[in-house]
Order: C-alpha cells, then structure tokens, then sequence
C-alpha cells in the first residue's frame, strides 16, 4: 500500500515536469519585483530578455546532447573563438557580414560534428571529448590572433545584438535578440518533438533498448552536438553584438548552460526533460544573477551559486528516483 | 557411499528463500562430507543459484538452518562465509587483470612485516599452494591479464585455499573452459578431495556430473527432489528427476497440421562467434519454440536473426528471397520483430511514457512528420487491443507491473506489422494472468500468418504453445521434436544424454 502511495507522489511529481522551475521562477521575479519595482516595467523587461537571450540558446543547444546522455563542455570557448574570428574576418567591413555569418554558423557545427564522432565513434567519454576542444578552442584562438584580438565586428553584425524596433506598441522596444530567440525556440520545441527529438530522449534514456529498436543512437548523439554546436554560433552572434570583442566573450558559459538545463529539471544522464523546461532554466539563472546584483552580492559568487544549483538540483532529482534500478 | 558417512561438513537442514514474495527455495536439505564432491543439478531457475549464495554467504535464508563445521551459522556476507572455510570459484571471475597471481591471492589479507605489505612472504606461500595442488608451473609474479582462462580459474581456486577453504562451490566451472582444460580441472578437482575438501559442484552438464560426483542432489522448483549416490544412478533417471510436471495451465489450441502456410524464413549453415551448423526453415502461422538451457545458443540465434549479433556466415531467406541482416534496422525493415528477455535492461526505456515506449519502434524506422498523427492513433489502438492496463498513456512505463510492460512492448513491434517474431523469454518474471494473455496474443499472430520463433526456459510453456520445437546446445541444433514431446525429450537433447532405448 505504503509503495502504492508513493509511486502516485513520484508520478505526480513527475521529474522533467515544469512545474518546480516555473514556480522558482515566478517567487524570483516577484523577489526582483519587490526590491527594484522598475525591473518590471515592459522596457526593462524586453531588455532583460535579449540580455538572456544567448544563455537561453546555449541551454536549448545543451539540452540536446544532456538529454542524449552526454555533456557539451566547449560552448563556451566556442563562442569566444567564434566572436573573435568573426572581429578578424570581418575587419569592420560591412559587406563581409553575411558570408561570415555563415562561416560561424559552419564553423558551430563542425565543431558539434567533430565532438560527435570523438564520442560515439572513439568512445571517448563526452566529458573528456568537449573539456578537450575546450581546451584546444582557447588555445588556438590565442594563437591564430597572436594574443590579442584583431580587427573589429561591423555594425550589421552588432545590430543583432544589441539593437531592438524601438517605440513599439505597449511593450516600448523589442530587441532584434528576443526575434532571434524566439525563432530559436520554436524550431527547437518543433525537433523536439519530432521523430528525431522523440528517438534521442529514448537514446538517452535507455541506449540499448533504442538501438535494438533502430534507433541509430550514434547518428542521433552526433546530432545532438551538433544542434549545440549551432546554438553557440547564433549565441556567439548576439555575445558579439552585444558586449564586443574579448578573449572573455564566452567564458563560463558552458557551466551557465549546463546548470541552467538542470535547473530546468533536465536529468544529467540523460532520458527525460524538455527543451522549454531547459530554457527556462537558463531565464531562472538570468533572474537569480540579476537579483544577486540588485541585492549587491557580489559578482564573483556567480560560480559558486551555479555550483551549488547543479548539486542540489541532481541530488533532488536522485532522491525521487531512488528505487530507478532498471535507469541508468 | 554406504552407511559410515563420516560426521558431515556442510548441513542445510530446511533452506527456505522468497524474493518478493516468490518462493524460490523451499525446505531444501543437503550435507557435504569432508573429501566429497557432491553435485547440485536442475533446470534453469529450480534454485541452484540461489542455494549457493546462501551457502557462501551472499544471501541469508528466510527458513531452515547452516550448520559448518559442527557448529551452527549465520554468515553476515561472503567474507564471513571465506572466513569461516567457504571458498566459491563463481562462473565469471573475481580477479584484478593487472596484478599478479599472488596479489589476487592475497588480495585484502596481504601478510603484513613492519606495517608493509610482505611482497616476498605473499609470493613464497602462494608457491607452496600452487605446489600443494601440484600447480607449480604457475609463477606466482605472473600478471593474471595475461594467464588463460583455466589458469585464471586455478588462481581462483588457489584464492579459497589461501584463506583455508574446507568447502569448496565451483559454479559452472567448465563453462568457459575448452574440452582439454576439463581434463586438468577433473584433476585438479579430484586433488582437493584427497585434501579432504569438500567440493559443491553446479553444472549443466551431466557428463561431468557423473564423471566427479559421489552423490548428486536434484532440484525442481526450488524443492529437493532426491539425492542419490552417482553410482546408484544414470543420467536417464536424473533426467526424469528433474522434470515432471502436470501440465495444468491452460495454453491455446495448436496450429491443425495444414494450417501453417509457406516457408517464411529459412537458415543454411548459419553460424556466428555462438552459433554453428543452424539450418532451420520456420513457415508462416507456425510457431517454432526453441529449446535449449541457458548459454546454448538460444538468444544468440535470435540476436543474429535481428541482426544484433548477426550471423558471420550461412545464408538467411525470407519468403524464398535471399536477405543480409546486418543490422537491428535492417532486420525490422525486413519485418522481423525481436521481444528480449532483458525487458528492463533492453526492452524498455524506464523512465519514458507507455506512449513513447510504444512508438519507439516506428519512430525510429519510419519516421514522419506529417503521418505522426495517423501513427500515434494506430498505437493507441494496438495498446487497447493488447489491453495494457495504466493510468494513463503518459504514465512512466517503469511504474506499470512485468505484464503490462510486455504488452506494451509488443505493441511497439505490432505497430510495424512483422512478418517474423522473435520472442525470447516472453513471459519471464510476468504473473500468471498477463502470461495467458500473452500466450493467446503469440498464438493469434500466427493464426494471423505471423512466423513465430518462441525461447522459453519453461519447459511446460515450450511444449504448450510450440508446434515444432528446435533443441539447441553448444550453439548446434541438437534436435527437432514435433508438438507432443515431452518435458523428458527436450531435456535429454539439451543435456546431451543418450536416451534409453524406450
């Protein structure tokens, strides 16, 4: 009987739902609501959320290759490497913008790709394969660009990043940023549930049982890096616009990305969680950092209060699926 | 053995187990005497293993009393169980592959000088026991990653005897040995004994049995049949001890003789790392079970026909056309389905919904956008018509009972139409309603024209619902049996045994 009950809390409770992350989401906004009353005025609004804009797109990249079992530790000095690639490409001319947009966005996915096939083809952990081209991304960025970024990103490639329509209706201002994001996610939610989205959770829930039901759990994890691959191109984008360049572009966004799909309720491992629940994971962490700030707390705390997210929120989510034998 | 049994090594007197409520050892008694090699027999699942690890240490018994030694026992856990004189050689080893044959032998008791490990003191008396079993040749400095597999089982049995084992259990110890490494453990076996240890021996195989044992117990069910002196006993007999059931459950008609259609799939010289020799033609409406105990080969020709563990060499056709199934994809677009006797580990994904889990298959292979709509609809009929019973179709499949789960696998297969199936085990660890169920669903699919290829390690549902059976062993065909064999029949092919003239 006593089993019985409980297995109608845990169902209820669902882990992956979005009802734990809405609700600290809605209790920090009120937080930030009653401390700075301005915060939630539309303008400031709508400049916050392009503000969050790459975190979020980074979290939906990463929830993929999570969601697949693995982990994508080289978001952040993708970006970083592709801000300053896209400064010395461009060298301010406006007419590269384009082609060199592109470029990034070829540049994202290959590195997914090459991330992927390391993994599922050498069996090299992800953890290892990404800490790797993390490492390999810092280093040769330094070198390509001597230790020192060069050139400079042109304004049609800032706009996106830092401009918004201006004067709009009820909301005041909306930034090019949020359009983005927007798009983004709605492709996002679309592959999630797709056949493709659908087989990839299935793969990172239980690999065996996928493949011997065809999935192609190789292909679709490569995927998977891939998808976050592109996310850090089009985040890298917006970083670029928004705060210029610098060799700090990225930095510790792959820890933001990752925590904030936690947040989301996403199980490390793999197997359940949803992509809306990652994003608004990242939007979460954005609040939270911004009431940090309101509240004076000092800037430097950032990584130990991700730290401290990442290991409450798996050992809530283990603590639910104690007798998940059969769960890897 | 006659009446002056010295006073007893080993005496289980009433052993009683449950898992989950499920009794899988009841009022078993045996004894070991010093210097005697007794063999436990029976068919997969009557107990054996069980029973060992009660022995050793690895599970305490719910009922019944361990005496050793003399004095009564309760062991706390497989160290309590080796300090006290119980050494177990299982079937998959227990050594570190980089260290050495006397690191693994002293491993957690190393002899100690001076509050360092006594490298010298560790190897010399790991020599005299290699010498004792007159196992000399072995260095002690020897990496054990690099010994074979029967010097690695003479390292584990050197392993017991470090720590003073009087009784020894050997766990299918030949499993892995090839026939001219069996002639060395019979030897080795029978030098122990003249040491005056005593010896459990598990094995399937009779031949052995018979060839080391004094005294052989069987076991049925979790219960004790007999134990007899080998020499009072044939393997005959022994056969017909450990089977023997009523067949009172209930299982649906048979296909009529002209009922099967033409031949769906047929095997010629199929072989693999596994398997060798298959020839087998299987026709449509039929359903071939397959016989055999565990480890003959019985998963491996289902898992080569889905192309998991494909078939290296042979030919394979499906309705006379020749087909390479290479791999799982390529074997369900050819329209065969594959059931797994590893639900939880490979059939499911745990902690996905009844709905996911059902469309996994279709998704995977098919996959569509615009038809997603017709399919999910097409599953949800197949979930009611297999009657999977949950809260609701978003309900995490882990939560729902062994049957339903298999319902719901099954319709993941039925939603691709299968031509073939594949069912291994299919009613293991499911209750006996849900059994039934299943039992009719396989019968209607190849009333339906489905080929069916059914494993079952229970004998009576084998010959309840197959209409041929296939006896497989050592990865060979070791027969064919039509319907109406007896438990008896497929027994005696899967051990080996020469049957008695009738």
């Amino acid at each position: 009987m006593q089993l019985a009950e409980r297995n109608r809390l845990r169902v209820r409770f669902r882990p992956g739902g979005l009802a734990p992350i809405l609700v600290i989401f809605v209790v920090l906004l009120v937080l930030l609501g009653t401390r700075q009353p301005d915060f939630l005025s539309p303008p400031s609004l709508m400049s916050f959320l392009g503000r969050s804009a790459p975190l979020i797109l980074l979290a939906a990249g990463q929830y993929f290759v999570i969601v697949a079992g693995e982990f994508d530790l080289s978001v952040g000095s993708l970006v970083t490497a592709q801000v300053v690639v896209a400064a010395r490409l461009i060298d301010s001319d406006p007419s590269r913008t384009w082609p060199v947009i592109l470029l990034l966005l070829a540049f994202g996915a290959a590195v997914g790709l090459v991330n992927g096939l390391i993994t599922t083809r050498l069996r090299v952990s992800s953890f290892i394969t990404t800490l790797g081209m993390y490492l390999i991304l810092v280093g040769a960025v330094y070198l390509w660009s001597d230790g020192a970024p060069k050139g400079g990103l042109s304004e049609e490639f800032r706009r996106f990043g830092r401009r918004a329509f201006e004067d709009v209706f009820l909301v005041g201002r909306i930034p090019y940023a949020l359009l983005i994001l927007l798009a983004v996610a709605a492709l996002a939610v679309l592959l999630t549930r797709s056949d493709f989205g659908r087989t990839l959770v299935a793969a990172g829930g239980n690999p065996r049982t996928a493949e011997l039901s065809g999935v192609r759990v190789r292909h679709a994890k490569t995927l998977a890096f891939v998808l976050s691959g592109l996310a850090a191109a089009v985040a890298a984008i917006l970083i670029g616009g928004y705060s210029g360049v610098s060799f700090q572009a990225g930095a510790g966004l792959e820890f933001g990305a990752i925590t904030a799909v936690v947040l989301g309720g996403v199980a490390l491992g793999g197997g359940r969680g949803s992509v809306v629940g990652a994003m608004l994971g990242a939007l979460t962490l954005e609040t939270l950092f911004t009431l940090m700030n309101f509240y004076g707390v000092s800037g430097a705390l950032r990584s130990t209060v991700q730290g401290a997210i990442i290991l409450l929120a798996v050992a809530v989510s283990a603590m639910r699926s104690v007798p998940a034998k059969g769960i890897q | 053995m006659s009446d002056a049994l010295p006073s007893p090594l080993l005496a289980l007197k009433g052993i009683g187990k449950s898992f989950l409520g499920v009794r899988v050892l009841d009022g078993v008694d045996l004894d070991v005497v010093p210097g005697e090699v007794h063999a436990v027999v029976g068919e997969n699942g009557a107990g054996k293993s069980t029973l060992m690890k009660i022995v050793s240490g690895g599970y305490a018994p719910d009922a019944g009393t361990i005496e050793f030694a003399g004095a009564p026992r309760r062991f706390s856990g497989p160290r309590d169980a080796q300090r006290a004189g119980i050494g177990i050689v299982h079937q998959e080893f227990n050594l570190l592959p980089e260290r050495t044959v006397a690191e693994n032998v002293y491993l957690g008791h190393e002899p100690v000088r001076r509050g360092l490990v006594d490298r010298r003191a560790m190897r010399e008396r790991t020599a005299e026991l290699l010498a004792s079993i007159q196992e000399s040749s072995l260095p002690p400095g020897s990496r054990v990653g690099r010994l074979g597999v029967a010097r690695q089982q003479i390292v584990e049995i050197v392993k017991a005897l470090a720590l003073d084992a009087r009784l020894l259990i050997m766990d299918e110890p030949t499993a892995a040995l090839a026939d001219n490494e069996v002639e060395r453990l019979y030897v080795l076996v029978r030098r122990l004994q003249q040491r005056g240890i005593g010896v459990l021996y598990v094995s399937h195989r009779l031949k052995e049995v018979f060839d080391l044992a004094d005294r052989i117990t069987v076991l049925k069910d979790g219960r004790l049949v007999t134990t007899v002196p080998a020499a009072d006993t044939d393997p005959d007999r022994l056969v017909r001890h450990m089977v023997g059931r009523d067949l009172s459950s209930y299982y649906p008609d048979r296909a009529a003789p002209d009922d099967p259609g033409p031949v769906r799939l047929t095997v010629h010289n199929g072989g693999n790392r596994k398997l060798r020799d298959i020839d087998l033609r299987v026709r449509a409406g039929e359903v071939l079970g397959i016989g055999g105990l565990q480890g003959s080969g019985r998963s491996a020709l289902a898992r080569a026909l889905f192309g998991a563990a494909p078939f290296t060499t042979g030919e394979v056709t499906l309705d006379g056309a020749p087909v390479r199934l290479r791999s799982p994809r390529a074997a369900m677009r050819a329209g065969i389905a594959y059931v797994t006797e590893d639900r939880k580990g490979e059939g499911i994904v745990a902690g996905a919904s009844v709905l996911d889990n059902a469309l996994l298959a279709g998704r995977a292979v098919l996959p569509t956008w615009r038809g997603r709509a017709a399919r999910t609809a097409r599953v949800r009929e197949l979930l009611a018509a297999v009657d999977v019973r949950a809260a609701t179709e978003d309900q995490e499949i882990r939560f729902l009972s062994g049957g339903n789960q298999q319902k719901v696998v099954l319709a993941r297969w039925l939603a691709l139409g299968p031509g073939i199936l594949l069912f291994d085990e299919p009613t293991r660890g499911i209750d006996v309603g849900a059994k039934s169920a299943i039992h009719d669903l396989v019968r209607r699919l190849a009333r339906d024209g489905a080929a069916v290829l059914m494993i079952s390690s229970d004998l009576p549902e084998l010959l309840g619902m197959s209409d041929r059976i296939i006896v497989l062993r050592d990865g060979r065909i070791a027969g064919e049996l039509p319907a109406g064999a007896t438990e008896e029949d497929v027994l005696t092919l899967a051990l080996g045994t020469v049957p008695a003239a009738a």
